[in-house]
């Protein structure tokens, strides 16, 4: 794969976002290609779910541009439907619905939204099911699993939308530690399938396996945007080497 | 069971009761037959008791939610109508709005109104402004990330709502739910004024032919108590099926 000759399948240019006052996004640009692999890092409160959740719409941006597969997101309603259907998204507190088994959790979306026949809907649920490898789980409810379980299962849930891009919103950081490589193997899996992916996390060994695209945010700024090698060996900003070494060093 | 409990010790204590010479009990001795028809008159009230509340209690949390929902919206204009509603709705005693539906409307409207929609319409109005607090409540205190959930899976507002929030929400008012109800039954006396026969109307009737307020109101009574204490076991045991359906 070649993401030079590739057009962005998302554009983000100059996104400005506001929380009353205080600005968590100042003129991020991002461009994602097809099949490419980002993680994104920094400090606490640097922006980085901010700009996760703006590119399917759950934060809207005051100024910028976001296109996403040539779709230009607005607060329309058929933009976001239309946005979203493209970009699943999975949160750091997986979110799952308590009152739904996990096989009814996979199929709302497919049913409701894409239109999906109960058959059709149950037969990707398991499929997805069986690929984060927890077919045997399907009637139980959220509650009644390990935190790792559901972590797979909310991946599921957003793969049975069939996006073309997975958003991933610190998938392992409400992990107790014994639980984390599970989940980092599901989505390893699913980035060597050739998925689009954009990981928020600090699993730097993670990041260094499977990213394409490193970058790095502080004070709601990109402050360093580089493939792995050069990220991790020789960052340009002195702010992203501080992060790295206390990070890397603990 | 604690129902039979309560019961018991009701009874006991009309047993007693019966020897004290202020008691006259034989105005409801189900083994005369004056007392059987006594006792059949009063009881004839139930259905009406129960078919008002029921009725009202329906049409009040669907008017309830309809109200809760622009209270939950972004637009402050919205968020006024409902305030408005209940804020309206929650300041006329339901005595006052059942006197004003059953005379003061048919003036206004050129409609006439019978007795039971009459009663049904006050009690419901009157009690849509609570339910329309408890379910704002209940909805409010369903997590962010289960909206957001939702929308990632790319489901609109109506189905969100429908089968990802009202569900939990429902979960937690329940107990709120069953207090109404309850709330509802008792009210519902008050719709005896405008002619309804409903338990108290028929107990009010009793007393002036038999003249025994002692016995008679006692019984009305019991009478809701044990419709309240019912309504109490429902709610318990939807609560208890609604909870194992999580953990089975
Ligand atoms: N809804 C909101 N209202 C007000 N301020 C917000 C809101 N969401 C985020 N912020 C602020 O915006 C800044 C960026 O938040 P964001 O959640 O994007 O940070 P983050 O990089 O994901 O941090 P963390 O590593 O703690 O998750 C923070 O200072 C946060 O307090
Ligand atoms: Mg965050």
């Amino acid at each position: 794969m070649n993401p030079q000759s590739a057009t962005p399948i998302i554009e983000i240019s100059d996104v400005c976002i506001f929380f009353g006052e205080f600005q968590a996004l100042k003129d991020v640009s991002l461009d994602i290609n097809l099949g490419e692999r980002t993680v994104i890092c920094g400090p606490s409160g640097s922006g980085k779910s901010t700009l996760i959740r703006c590119i399917n719409g759950l934060e809207m941006h005051d100024s910028g541009s976001i296109k996403v597969d040539g779709e230009l997101l607005t607060s329309s309603r058929s933009s976001l439907r239309s946005v979203r259907s493209k970009a699943g998204m999975v949160f750091q507190q997986f979110n799952l619905f308590p009152h739904l088994t996990v096989l009814d959790n996979l199929t709302l979306g497919p049913i409701r939204s894409r239109g999906l026949s109960q058959k059709e809907a149950r037969d990707i649920a398991m499929h997805y099911l069986e690929r984060v490898r927890i077919p045997e789980q399907s009637s139980k409810y959220p509650r009644q699993l390990s935190g790792g379980q559901q972590q797979r299962v909310a991946i599921a849930r957003s793969l049975c939308m069939e996006p073309k891009i997975m958003l991933f919103d610190e998938p392992t950081s409400a992990l107790d530690p014994e639980m984390i490589s599970e989940v980092l193997d599901v989505i390893v899996e699913l980035a060597n399938s050739g998925m689009t992916m954009i990981c928020v996390t600090h699993e730097m060994g993670f990041a260094r396996k499977v990213a394409d695209k490193m970058v790095f945010m502080d004070f709601g700024e990109i402050v360093e945007m580089s493939p792995p090698k050069k990220f991790f060996e020789n960052p340009n900003s002195e702010r992203c080497q501080d992060f790295l070494q206390k990070i890397l060093h603990h | 069971m604690s129902i039979l409990r309560i019961l018991g010790i009701a009874a006991v204590a009309s047993a007693l009761g019966g020897c004290s010479s202020n008691w006259g009990w034989y105005v409801v001795n189900p083994s005369t037959a004056s007392g059987l028809s006594n006792l059949k008159f009063l009881l004839g009230g139930l259905y009406y008791t129960i078919a008002l509340s029921v009725t009202a209690i329906a049409i009040s949390i669907t008017v309830g939610l309809l109200i809760a929902l622009p209270g939950l919206a972004a637009n402050r204009a919205l968020r006024n109508v409902n305030r408005l509603y209940v804020e309206l709705v929650r300041a006329v005693p339901i005595l006052v709005l059942i006197l004003w539906v059953y005379y003061g409307m048919p003036q206004m409207t050129g409609l006439s109104i019978s007795v039971f929609w009459a009663g049904v319409i006050a009690l419901a109005l009157s009690d849509s402004a609570f339910e329309a607090e408890i379910f704002r409540a209940g909805i409010q205190s369903i997590d962010k990330g289960q909206y957001e959930a939702a929308h990632s899976v790319s489901l609109g507002y109506l189905d969100t709502m429908r089968f990802v929030i009202l569900p939990q929400a429902i979960r937690r008012i329940l107990p709120a739910l069953g207090n109404q109800l309850a709330y509802m039954l008792k009210m519902s006396s008050l719709v005896s004024v405008i002619g309804m026969q409903e338990l108290t109307r028929k107990a009010n009737e009793l007393v002036v032919t038999e003249y025994r307020p002692l016995e008679i109101y006692t019984i009305l009574v019991l009478e809701y108590l044990v419709l309240i204490l019912l309504v109490s076991a429902g709610v318990r045991w939807l609560e208890r099926r609604l909870q194992s359906d999580q953990s089975r």
